[in-house]
């Protein structure tokens, strides 16, 4: 058996796979050991990293492209599987097995990769942002947030606030990595404890005020919403605490509406463009 | 009135409009400006209301007076419900104080009718104006026109806009004479014209070699029709759309259930909204789009209406049962897409498996096909089913849903947990 000690880095693994392979070692001798998670390890590391020099085998550019969203997922088992789909395509002669969709282990593949995309997109969609003040020297509003990913998808996720908030300093802070933008670099520091973040904004009060008002109480669907804005997001929402009682209200607030006096047709008022269409509806008068 | 008590009404007022989508924007993001926002990737929700519903967008009126009674809605002028008016400066700086926040992917606004159409229009541009211009705003923005405003104003409206609408309300004019007199469906339909010439005419500008890059425009037009408000079919909605989505190019039809609200019309007496139609609805039109099926399959004149128990594949597979079992080692591409339960996905991810191997249930079951669905219906390498099976009666009953999961009724006992709540999802 041959342990094969690395950082929790695609260039790590990807490094230590070249050699692996280079010596023939199968996936089923291999124990993947991710080293002590300290952020610190990966801190100062550049990203993607210099190439390395060991002749690499030719692999299709997809399974790069699965193995970079892979890396991220936080299951520790994602090395070895990654590893053997590597040994199936250079040396079992299956060149093709990505687009073997009903293969087991394309499968769990596929169901990671998918686990870590969304999870990207939540973290796009779910981010708060709170007003921690403006820099005195640049003039430019500060803004940091707090989240809880449950992937190693900070480094994935924070080009999109870099292209989406360019014109504002913005943090995202994670307990495992932080993001940083200055209106000039993008660059990342090591987790923070929630208490790092702020607890509020002024502005929240007017966002819970368009939530509760564009809830519409006679389409309750909360399985629908809890599909897409899974619970365990909720803590980090500001809008989420009225969740419950929107629901509670619902039945009360329909039951009202159904019950309430039909009323009459008011007479058009005096108004020239009224007066207009009506022309334009009936030419004849 | 404070800004608090007006968001308040003006979202409520909006909050009957169903679109909700920011994709299909043109590619544009802030780097390099001063100000904030991008667009082009897929759309973003950024939160859900508990009716399911998205939230993308600052989606609010500038003002809900009205001088047009649409008798559907909160806002029209015999309604007594509050009139409340946002200035355009407010809605620019609630616009930006909620994108900097990451609550929204831009703002949808829409506004009553005051004075005139022109009047209107030129309030709501105003708005658009200032976030592009003076507060280089690069997030989405949709604005609902009006069709009867100035060719001139719309197309200034679609500068500053990635999307605009019209809503046609209602499938026929019949319709829209009795509940919103002052709407016209030709208007509507010239408008829209006019709006899919702009937006191709900058599509081809765009395309001229060495010519310089056109000012921009919309990508996109959507609109919206009401259902169940009044007597229209199921066929009569569907062709209609149809009818849009070729003749306009329209991104989106949207369909929303005529919903209770408060200050009801003595023309039209509210009812329980029809989720579950609303949604068979979109099941027809994705059918139609992505399944390559006729409207004219999906409904017919001896049945105009969709069967709201079973999803218009799985209520054509059983009309058609002649065409089926369908192999999935053999059949065309357009074959399987006909299968119930099968999606665009599983059938390309079939097509691309079965040229590795014969497939059998295993493998569809790693797909996580909807076994129970699909198994009538499919040939595998280890799978016929028995004609008995496709041909007896008990096939349509196999897939009705649970009798109580269909009642509608919304003025039974108070609310009970989840059980109530999926009888009004209409999720079947
Ligand atoms: S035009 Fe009709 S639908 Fe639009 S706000 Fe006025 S009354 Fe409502």
């Amino acid at each position: 058996m041959h342990t094969a000690h690395i950082k929790p880095t695609l260039e790590s693994w990807r490094e230590e796979a070249r050699t692996l392979l280079a010596r023939g070692v199968p996936p089923d001798a291999v124990l993947w050991c991710q080293a002590g998670d300290e952020p610190s390890l990966f801190q100062a590391e550049s990203f993607p990293s210099p190439a390395v020099d060991s002749p690499a085998p030719r692999v299709p550019a997809a399974f790069m492209d699965l193995a970079r969203t892979l890396a991220a997922h936080a299951d520790e088992r994602r090395w070895g599987l990654l590893y053997r789909l590597l040994w199936r395509i250079t040396h079992g002669g299956e060149r093709a097995l990505l687009s073997v969709p009903t293969d087991a282990d394309v499968r769990l593949v596929e169901q990671w990769r998918k686990s870590v995309s969304r999870e990207i997109h939540k973290m796009h969609a779910f981010v708060r942002f709170r007003l921690t003040g403006r820099d005195e020297a640049t003039g430019r509003e500060q803004f940091v947030a707090w989240f809880e990913p449950e992937h190693r998808i900070v480094r994935l996720a924070a080009p999109f606030f870099e292209r989406r908030f360019a014109g504002m300093d913005w943090s995202i802070l994670t307990p495992e990595e932080c993001a940083h933008w200055d209106g000039e670099r993008l660059h990342f520091t090591p987790g923070v404890p929630r208490s790092a973040a702020p607890s509020e904004d002024a502005l929240e009060k007017l966002w819970r005020t368009y939530f509760k008002s564009i809830f519409n109480p006679a389409r309750l669907k909360v399985k629908m919403m809890q599909q897409e804005m899974p619970k365990k997001y909720w803590k980090n929402l500001p809008e989420a605490p009225l969740i419950p009682e929107l629901i509670a209200e619902s039945g009360d607030r329909v039951r009202n509406m159904l019950a309430t006096e039909e009323l009459e047709v008011k007479p058009a008022p005096q108004n020239a463009y009224l007066e207009s269409l009506r022309r334009k509806d009936n030419p004849e008068l | 009135m404070d800004l608090q008590r007006k968001l308040e009404i003006l979202a409520d007022a909006a909050k009957y409009d169903a679109s909700c989508a920011s994709s299909g924007a043109a590619r544009k993001d802030s780097r390099g400006s001063r100000g904030v926002g991008s667009t082009g990737g897929v759309g973003i929700c950024h939160s859900y209301a508990p009716d399911g519903r998205c939230i993308s967008l600052l989606k609010i009126l500038l003002t809900n007076a009205c001088l047009y009674d649409c008798h559907y809605c909160i806002n029209r002028r015999s309604s007594n419900v509050q009139r409340a008016r946002f200035t355009p400066d407010e809605v620019v700086q609630l616009t930006l104080d909620f994108y900097k926040r990451n609550y929204i992917e831009g703002l949808f606004l829409s506004s009553g009718i005051v004075q005139s159409a022109d009047h209107t229009m030129e309030q709501v541009i105003e708005v658009a104006r200032k976030l592009r211009e003076e507060h280089h705003f690069r997030g989405y923005i949709h604005l609902k026109t009006i069709p009867e405003a100035s060719p001139a104003l719309i197309e200034r409206a679609g500068r500053f806009a990635d999307r605009i609408s019209l809503n046609i309300e209602l499938p026929t004019q019949t319709g829209l004479t009795r509940l919103a007199p002052e709407k016209n469906l030709a208007r509507t339909q010239e408008a829209m014209g006019h709006i899919r010439g702009k937006i191709e005419e900058r599509l081809a500008d765009k395309r001229k070699p060495d010519a310089p890059k056109p000012p921009p425009f919309a990508t996109g037009q959507s609109t919206q029709m009401l259902v169940g408000a009044d007597e229209s079919t199921d066929a009569d909605i569907l062709q209609r759309a149809d009818a849009l989505y070729t003749g306009y190019r329209l991104r989106r039809v949207y369909y929303s259930g005529f919903s209770p609200i408060p200050e009801p019309s003595k023309v039209l007496p509210i009812k329980p909204p029809p989720l579950v139609r609303e949604h068979r609805l979109y099941q027809g039109r994705l059918a139609a789009a992505l399944l390559r099926f006729q409207v004219s399959e999906i409904v017919t004149p001896d049945a105009p209406h969709l069967d709201l128990a079973l999803d218009p594949k799985l209520s054509w597979a059983l009309r058609n049962r002649a065409q089926f079992p369908a192999d999935i080692n053999r059949a065309p591409r357009e074959a399987l897409l006909r299968v119930p339960g099968l999606g665009v996905r599983n059938v390309d991810r079939i097509l691309a498996a079965r040229r590795h191997c014969r497939l059998r249930l295993g493998d569809l079951l790693r797909l996580r096909v909807p076994m129970k669905k699909v198994l009538p219906f499919i040939i595998t390498a280890d799978h016929t089913p028995a004609r008995l099976d496709l041909d007896g009666d008990t096939l349509r009953q196999r897939f009705l849903p649970p009798l109580q999961q269909m009642e509608l009724s919304l003025d039974g006992p108070p609310p009970s947990a989840a059980d109530n709540a999926s009888v009004r999802t209409g999720e079947l």
